[in-house]
């Protein structure tokens, strides 16, 4: 690095004065609140299924998602710590989520590194099942972008002024993705088999992935961001030696959320390309896309019997993913393999943390070959944070 | 909030919320009826069978990975793939399977990775290409699965006694069982005809397998480059030096697994019939009888003995012989397999064809290969010993030509 530059950096860094609270959205928790130097806080999230598939149904169930705990410190006036251990269904999947230390540079830059969340959409970062109205996750953003994705990195990230746009920022170098892509039981291009807690200790090719993430907050439209990730995601070389061609995964998301009146409005579409080995076309896609629109209607605000503060709402919900777009080479056809979903939601708010919520989903999905399959369902819910 | 608005948002709250409560069976995929289905168990299965069905199901559409064993070389990474729902393949998956004929014998080509190509593989290795040398190249589509414990369940004699080779009767059709060798692993059964150290071979659409132990293994090695303790070596590119296999332990599939699955395919039910009392389907079944088509076509077949009930000497409606036929140079691609010449086929079952398009993708495909897009193509492709057959179809009236498609839509 250029030696004025770096001694410029860390002038700054000594010379601007720490600044209370982040508007980083992993700490708009609730539990960070009024700490002193550390906190513990959480999340619980469960529900009961009813799903029908093509007339088909295993009955009711119920799970208990999620059990997320937090740990919160600030460790001196420029540091915090955050992580996450997420317990999912039970304690069939435990999993450290985030580790991760910020050192605040100046109010505009922070130094980002541990086990975090790359900003790869907004889900990603913003996935905490209190904060949703509906159980299930977007397909987009659990089938294409895998939330929710850990990886261990570095990079930096902050908010500057830019004109009357508040616009915020975050670029990371990280392990990424790895040979799950296709090296999977699902039988296609499943980016979410990808995730590989291996990961955390080593990076199964060397060479890091970069994802990064710009937004604007827009005065009266809202918050758009756009994300990018590219990384090689297989193993191409063992003990120095090449074994396979470099094969690159990218995305790119766009994200929104705003209001449009009284309804808010939460979005997030995406691209995927994919290197795929030549061996496996067509069985496994090259390309993928889908998008999501939540629109969520108060319709009451105030109180509910004995409580105040209450809110209900109601919500919609259109999804749509293509985990292999394209067409078969051998007869012209459409490749399937895609999913598209409606719901609708009415949620109950005793305070803001804390979310009932029903749902009833329909969703369409095409096998590779494009035959149709049909699930409808109920889904009845809850998710606080504590 | 205004109160207005509030009663409306309410209103459609509540309107949201009988969705949500009341609507389990009124608003969820009711399920189809099932003479519209191919998939499905035999009636009749016991408790503990069911659940071997379920068992074998299972395995029937687990999905592999590299890791447990998929590949190197691989064609379909699952036995659902190629028989989505039990039904018939779809071009993407269908095989293709090559061979030369060198001083006039047909080889092969086992040293340049024949018969069947594995066009597919893992990361990290070469799939397979078609030799240059390669004299006959064929693809085959996957058929349904359905139904093929009764076919297992019949006797060898009873296609000795369909079997007509000198075409004594002189209908000018003349089928033939596919006799074939068999690997050691493969057991000819209690009632097996032998014929100079051969057994019928009736699975495979040139009859080269004996039974569905020997078509499933040789499903999970050729197909999806699975071990099982029959076929316990991977499958590797020697043309391209790859003499190595998957490090995933042998046999990939456990016996139980394989079984299981054998089990879940003897026990598929038989493919249902819709519209049989419709008059044109009958009346196009007459015609169907007339132009012969049942010389080969055999409409009805018994089992034998069989330990599960079902399939126990039944009568049940394949619409074949499970015999070989010569069907001239239309459907001569030139590869020769098992006890069958180049132009020989199996007579293929026709039940279940009306639901093909079902798990093709809503796009039926015909013919070993899926060349013909509707039966009318299909029929016009039949040759050799099916042409006086063809030629009774052109023949027909408009009206009959219709009759004759609904009866083959029904089945």
């Amino acid at each position: 690095m250029n030696k004025r530059l770096l001694i410029a950096l860390l002038a700054s860094a000594i010379a601007w004065p720490a600044v209370a609270q982040t508007t980083d959205p992993i700490y708009d928790r609730p539990f960070v609140a009024g700490t002193g130097t550390t906190a513990i806080g959480g999340y619980l999230e469960g529900n009961t299924n009813y799903v029908v598939e093509d007339g088909i149904s295993e009955g009711f169930s119920m799970e208990l998602r999620r059990f997320n705990i937090f740990l919160y410190s600030a460790i001196g006036s420029r540091i915090t710590f955050l992580s996450e251990l997420e317990f999912e269904h039970g304690t069939e999947e435990i999993a450290l989520e985030t580790a991760l230390i910020d050192f605040r540079i100046s109010p505009q830059m922070a130094l980002r590194a541990g086990i975090l969340l790359p900003p790869l959409g907004t889900f990603n970062q913003n996935h905490d099942s209190p904060r949703w109205e509906f159980v299930d996750r977007p397909l987009v953003s659990t089938r294409i972008i895998p939330s929710t994705l850990s990886e261990v990195g570095f990079g930096l990230h902050g908010r500057v002024p830019v004109g009357g746009i508040d616009a915020g920022y975050q670029i990371y170098l990280v392990n990424g993705l790895g040979n799950g892509i296709v090296n999977n039981t699902e039988g296609r291009t499943d980016i979410p088999s990808g995730r590989d807690e291996e990961a955390f200790a080593e990076d199964n090719n060397g060479e890091p992935a970069v994802v990064g993430r710009i937004e604007a907050r827009l005065p009266r439209w809202g918050t758009v961001g756009l994300a990018a990730y590219s990384g090689t995601y297989n193993t191409w070389r063992v003990e120095g030696d090449q074994v396979d061609d470099k094969r690159r995964v990218r995305l790119l998301t766009l994200d929104y959320a705003g209001s449009v009146g009284p309804v808010d409005l939460t979005g997030e579409a995406a691209m995927a390309w994919i290197d795929v080995p030549n061996g496996l076309s067509e069985l496994f896609g090259d390309r993928q896309h889908g998008a999501f629109l939540d629109a969520v209607y108060p319709i009451h605000h105030g109180r509910v019997g004995a409580i105040q503060d209450a809110t209900v709402s109601v919500a919609v919900r259109v999804e749509y993913a293509d985990l292999n777009v394209g067409t078969f080479s051998g007869t012209g056809g459409r490749i399937g393999d895609e999913e598209t979903a409606v719901a609708l939601g009415l949620s109950f708010r005793p305070h803001a943390e804390t979310v009932f919520k029903m749902n009833y989903r329909y969703h369409w999905k095409s096998d590779l070959l494009g035959n149709p399959i049909r699930l409808a369902g109920v889904q009845a819910g809850f998710a606080t944070y504590f | 909030m205004k109160p207005l608005r509030t009663v409306g948002a309410a209103g459609t709250a509540l309107v949201v919320a009988a969705l949500i409560l009341g609507g389990c069976d009124a608003v969820t995929p009711s399920l189809p009826d099932d003479s519209d289905v191919l998939a499905g168990p035999l009636e009749g299965l016991s408790g503990a069978q069911m659940a071997s069905h379920l068992k074998g199901d299972a395995g029937f559409a687990r999905v592999f990975s590299p890791a447990e064993g998929l590949g190197p070389l691989f064609v379909a990474a699952s036995c659902e793939s190629c028989h989505v729902a039990d039904g018939k393949g779809h071009d993407v998956t269908t095989l293709t399977r090559f061979g030369q004929f060198r001083g006039g014998r047909f080889d092969p080509m086992r040293e340049a990775g024949g018969p069947q190509l594995q066009h597919r593989a893992v990361a990290g290795y070469e799939a397979e290409r078609i030799p240059r040398e390669a004299t006959g190249v064929t693809r085959l589509m996957a058929p349904a699965v359905t139904g093929l414990g009764f076919l297992e369940a019949v006797p060898d004699d009873v296609l000795l006694e369909l079997a007509d080779p000198l075409d004594a009767d002189g209908d000018g059709v003349s089928g033939r069982p596919g006799w074939i060798e068999l690997p050691p692993w493969v057991s000819p059964g209690p009632a097996a005809r032998e014929n100079n150290g051969r057994y019928i071979g009736r699975f495979g659409k040139k009859s080269a397998a004996r039974d569905l132990v020997h078509q499933t293994a040789n499903a999970y090695s050729q197909d999806m480059g699975l071990t099982t303790e029959f076929l316990p070596r991977d499958l590797t590119n020697p043309v391209v030096g790859m003499d190595t296999g998957d490090i995933a332990p042998d046999p990939e599939i456990q016996s139980d697994e394989f079984q299981s699955v054998v089990f879940y395919i003897r026990t598929l039910k038989e493919p249902p019939r819709r519209n049989e009392d419709d008059p044109q389907v009958q009346r196009g079944e007459r015609i169907f009888a007339e132009a012969l088509c049942t010389a080969c076509h055999v409409p009805t077949l018994r089992t034998g003995p069989s330990a599960i009930e079902s399939l126990d000497r039944v009568t049940f409606a394949p619409y074949t012989d499970l015999l070989l036929h010569d069907m001239g140079p239309e459907l001569d691609d030139g590869y020769a397999e098992g006890g069958a010449l180049t132009s020989e086929w199996r007579t293929a079952p026709l039940w279940g064809i009306g639901l093909a398009a079902d798990s093709q993708g809503g796009e039926a495909r015909y013919l070993h290969d899926g060349r013909a897009a509707t039966l009318e193509e299909a029929i016009l492709l039949h040759g050799g010993e099916a042409a006086r057959s063809r030629e009774a179809y052109n023949r027909l009236s408009a009206a009959d030509r219709d009759a004759l498609i609904a009866f083959l839509e029904s089945l």
